[in-house]
């Protein structure tokens, strides 16, 4: 059996003399003893060979793709090394949040450099520290708009579904009405949303590209929105910002997304983090830790949690947000990743990212895989599958190649990164060719 | 030390990606500036991690009793396993077929958890203890909605409870009912009495609570919510001190959440990825989130009939499971029950080397940790529980929690860990016993601990005045500040 318990029986004896106990399980008598469990249904412990191998046997019923062709919300980008290497340093994998400033200011300064970071990408003016997810961001930035007046949040029927269903969940416990904004030909369709605002609209949420990949028009959305004085929210992809028109550029007062293609695994969902931002009139509402810059006793600078008085273990009830761990070595991960690339390789993963899904989309709609919708896209799009999407993605599967998503019996949202190489595209190409 | 941004220099980069093997294609509208990344060469980079690294203290570092936090060692075999390719690496929308993997170490998991709390099924999508609640709160209140219930709007939480019990029962829609705890530190059975009836959800409870203290009366306290029509939420964030002695469901909770870097050794990392599935008796089971990883020839995902919805994108925080599946494979049914026994004999050594001088909130036996009151001290010498806590810093030691629960005063609340040897212990006794002198002594050098940390205290009223809390802001605003400053003059 395994343990991590280094008292040896003689040792053992001596503390159990000094607390006034002859045995370990004298230490649980004032329990009441019919709750007392006799043994665990549990097999033997093992050592850690044989943990090693056990799980390994498990692993290899997995399939691990080379090439991968989905995205739909975990993204396949090249992870530099250095990201790794930085994230496993024990000193980062072991500390808990830093409530003792003066011996982790390491991680608040990381904190405050992601912080600094993710604005920086988004065009925004204030971020937290990361929460659990981009649909969970998602839902709390909902919440930050509601007020007495506006209760009602409408949200795109382009967005994803799994963020869609969060919000959903959310929005039942807090009693936040939801309202599904419909799509029109892929994209959210304007009109709704012009017919849909009123006075008690507190937000609206697009994600931007959509579910479908596709570029949403932020412009217009803006425009109406404020109108009515709600808030716009937009959910991003981060490595899009690295070319696209940022969420501030659009005049959103709200850009959250997921940030797991900023340097993190596929991990099957998870570990990953959801970043917030605001504009700063927004700051005080944002939830979860936030560390800001202050200077210690003999006028240094220095970096601390602060902002507490919105935060669950002052406020109880009455906090911002129940947000207590969040996904702090994530959001470390985005900061190593931005600063890895810098803002000229970010640039690059967004633009290449884009152009092979341009030259993929061309050569598909050459074998009858032609796009279901009109109009600009990022890296992800939807075609048809003339012989059946399933049949389809066999095919690839078969050669190591995890194809598209399948939306439904006859169509397949693709994506691509960086990592997609040219001679990778023309393969799926051909073999789909011999598919039909 | 210097700012990433103050270190960059433009121009610098790593080589990370090759040219692009396609026609680039440019968006229509792009940004119309470059976002201010650093741009540092990669030695640069890696040193400037290297530092702020050695101005980081975890657990790798050295004793770290942080009370409720459970800061016990984080074996390396979860990080190797978590790792490997077949899980690090699998999309998490492939085919069931080719994840057989994955929710085979989800299903395994789900049992081995669901037998140590005594509970029916499980979910593991939540990723921390407060998301946790928030889903087991949920489940309480889709219960409730669907037996066509609509009075029950209210939970009860003792005022000892974590700070995220109410602040969550607050996000499911409920109004909170706070009551004291008794002199004991325990549930007032004649207050819950009282506040029990026809409007409540359910109560939430963690036990051993937070003062350390099992609540003996626990199957009393569970039979009154239940005769009054409420469920019971247990917050697993103390399980360690029972884990593998007594289980939850036995007590008489319907629904519980569980914190994986807690209890079962995955790491903190510096506030998160953590996990907190939510375990539930059968009568919750067709309202948990979906999907549901169900048993069949082979394992697939299931929509339970009137699941809550999904608290998270896809499935939870796989990989953190993965290194709670690992750890529990590792202790297996012999090696559970000595946590919490080491965990209780260790927090119980501690607080015998300590209560001759220190006054224990509660001076009785302690579960996994112990809260010692140091306003006697306070008054004696104007030392403060903080200023201890800062001392220990300087002595190379984490401190305990401060000023929580806030049912005592002057709390510092230690929790050792089964995983510290006995020297470990005696050094740290040794540590408060000499600042507990100083604080007698010259009780001036303990308010300006510590000072041999990377800073001294730190102004933390003027950071929450004034917020800079992104680097190129505070300088736009600090250089407007200025040119007014001098437009004035």
């Amino acid at each position: 059996m395994g343990s991590y318990i280094p008292a040896v029986e003689q040792e053992t004896k001596q503390m159990l003399a000094a607390v006034g106990c002859e045995t370990t399980q004298q230490l649980f008598s004032h329990i009441p003893q019919e709750m007392i469990i006799k043994e665990l249904k549990l097999p033997s412990g093992m050592s850690e060979m044989e943990v090693l191998r056990r799980l390994t046997e498990m692993m290899e019923k997995n399939k691990v793709f080379r090439s991968i062709f989905r995205g739909a919300g975990a993204y396949d980008h090249y992870i530099p090394a250095i990201v790794t290497s930085v994230t496993s340093k024990e000193e980062f994998v072991t500390a808990y949040t830093p409530y003792q400033a003066e011996i982790s200011q390491g991680v608040l300064q990381n904190i405050f450099e992601y912080q600094t970071m993710i604005c920086q990408l988004t065009g925004m003016e204030a971020s937290n520290a990361s929460v659990y997810d981009g649909a969970t961001a998602a839902a709390e930035a909902l919440a930050m708009c509601a007020d007495r007046r506006r209760k009602k949040a409408l949200v795109s029927a382009a967005i994803k579904p799994d963020v869609m269903r969060v919000i959903e969940t959310y929005c039942h416990g807090s009693g936040m009405e939801v309202a599904v904004i419909a799509e029109a030909e892929g994209r959210t369709d304007m009109e709704a949303l012009a017919s849909m605002l009123d006075d008690g609209v507190a937000c609206v949420y697009l994600e931007q590209p959509n579910f479908y990949g596709l570029l949403e028009d932020c412009q217009k959305a803006e425009q109406l929105v404020h109108q009515t004085k709600a808030k716009l929210i937009l959910g991003v992809n981060p490595i899009s910002l690295g070319i696209l028109k940022t969420p501030g550029e659009c005049g959103a007062d709200i850009a959250v997304g997921e940030g797991q293609p900023l340097g993190m695994p596929l991990s099957f969902g998870g570990p990953y983090m959801g970043f917030m931002t605001c504009k700063s009139d927004m700051m005080r509402k944002l939830p979860g830790r936030i560390v800001g810059e202050t200077a210690d006793a003999e006028g240094k600078r220095a970096y601390v949690l602060t902002l507490q008085a919105r935060e669950q273990h002052i406020r109880r009830e009455k906090a911002s947000s129940n947000v207590c761990s969040n996904q702090a070595l994530c959001a470390m991960t985005a900061a190593v990743y931005m600063a890895a690339m810098g803002p000229e390789g970010i640039r690059q993963a967004a633009l290449q990212s884009a152009s092979k899904a341009a030259y993929l989309a061309k050569e598909l709609s050459k074998i009858g895989y032609t796009r279901v919708h009109q109009g600009e896209f990022f890296n992800e799009f939807v075609t048809a599958a003339p012989s059946g999407a399933k049949k389809a993605l066999d095919a690839l599967a078969d050669k190591g190649i995890l194809g598209g998503l399948p939306l439904d019996d006859n169509k397949i949202l693709w994506c691509t990164t960086e990592k997609n190489t040219k001679a990778d595209m023309d393969r799926v190409v051909a073999i789909l060719k011999e598919v039909g | 030390m210097e700012l990433i941004f103050e270190k960059s220099r433009e121009g610098r980069a790593l080589s990370i990606l090759p040219a692009c093997d396609v026609e680039i294609v440019m968006p229509k509208e792009c940004r119309a500036e470059a976002p201010k990344l650093p741009q540092l060469s990669e030695n640069d980079l890696s040193r400037h991690y290297t530092q702020l690294m050695k101005r980081t203290f975890g657990v790798n570092d050295g004793f770290y009793p942080l009370g409720s936090c459970t800061m016990k060692y984080n074996p390396k075999i979860n990080e190797l396993t978590a790792a490997l390719p077949g899980f690090a690496g699998v999309h998490p929308l492939q085919e069931e077929d080719t994840v057989q993997g994955c929710l085979t170490a989800m299903k395994t998991a789900e049992k081995y958890l669901c037998e140590i709390t005594g509970m029916d099924a499980m979910t593991m999508q939540p990723a921390a203890g407060a998301h946790g609640e928030l889903t087991g709160l949920l489940l309480i209140k889709a219960y409730h909605e669907d037996r066509g219930d609509a009075r029950r709007t209210k939970i009860i939480v003792p005022d000892s409870a974590h700070g995220t019990n109410p602040a969550s029962a607050a996000m499911a829609g409920f109004e909170v009912v706070n009551i004291p705890s008794g002199e004991d530190g325990c549930v007032d059975l004649q207050k819950l009495r009282e506040v029990c009836g026809q409007d409540t959800a359910g109560l939430m409870l963690t036990n051993p609570n937070t003062v350390g203290l099992f609540d003996k009366n626990i199957l009393e306290i569970t039979r009154i919510v239940h005769e009054a029509g409420g469920l019971c939420y247990y917050d697993g964030a103390n399980l360690n001190a029972v884990v593998g002695i007594v289980r939850p469901g036995d007590m008489g909770f319907d629904v519980i959440h569980l914190n994986l870097h807690k209890t079962f050794s995955t790491p903190h990392g510096g506030g998160g990825p953590g996990s907190g599935p939510v375990g539930c008796k059968q009568l919750l089971v067709d309202f948990l989130p979906a999907p549901y990883v169900a048993e069949g020839e082979t394992l697939r995902f299931e929509q339970p009939e009137k699941s809550i919805g999904k608290v998270k994108e896809f499935y939870g925080n796989f990989l953190v499971m993965v290194k709670a599946l690992t750890y529990v494979m590792m202790l297996g049914r012999e090696g559970i029950p000595e946590v919490a026994k080491h965990a209780v004999l260790n927090a119980n050594y501690m607080m015998e080397g300590l209560k001759d001088i220190y006054k224990m909130a509660y001076d009785e036996r302690c579960m996994h940790e112990f809260v010692m009151d140091l306003s006697p001290l306070k008054h004696k010498t104007g030392v403060s529980a903080m200023d201890v806590a800062k001392g220990l810093l300087d002595l190379g030691i984490h401190p305990p929690t401060m000023y929580f629960p806030l049912i005592v005063h002057e709390a510092l609340m230690v929790e050792p860990t089964e995983t510290e040897s006995k020297e470990t212990l005696d050094a740290a006794v040794a540590a408060f016993r000499k600042l507990y002198d100083m604080a007698c002594e010259e009780p001036g050098t303990l308010h300006e601990a510590p000072v041999s940390a990377a800073v001294r205290r730190l102004d933390e009223l003027s950071a929450a005045r004034n917020p800079r809390i992104n680097y190129y802001a505070a300088q736009a605003s600090s250089s407007k500040a200025k040119a007014k400053k001098e437009e004035a003059r």
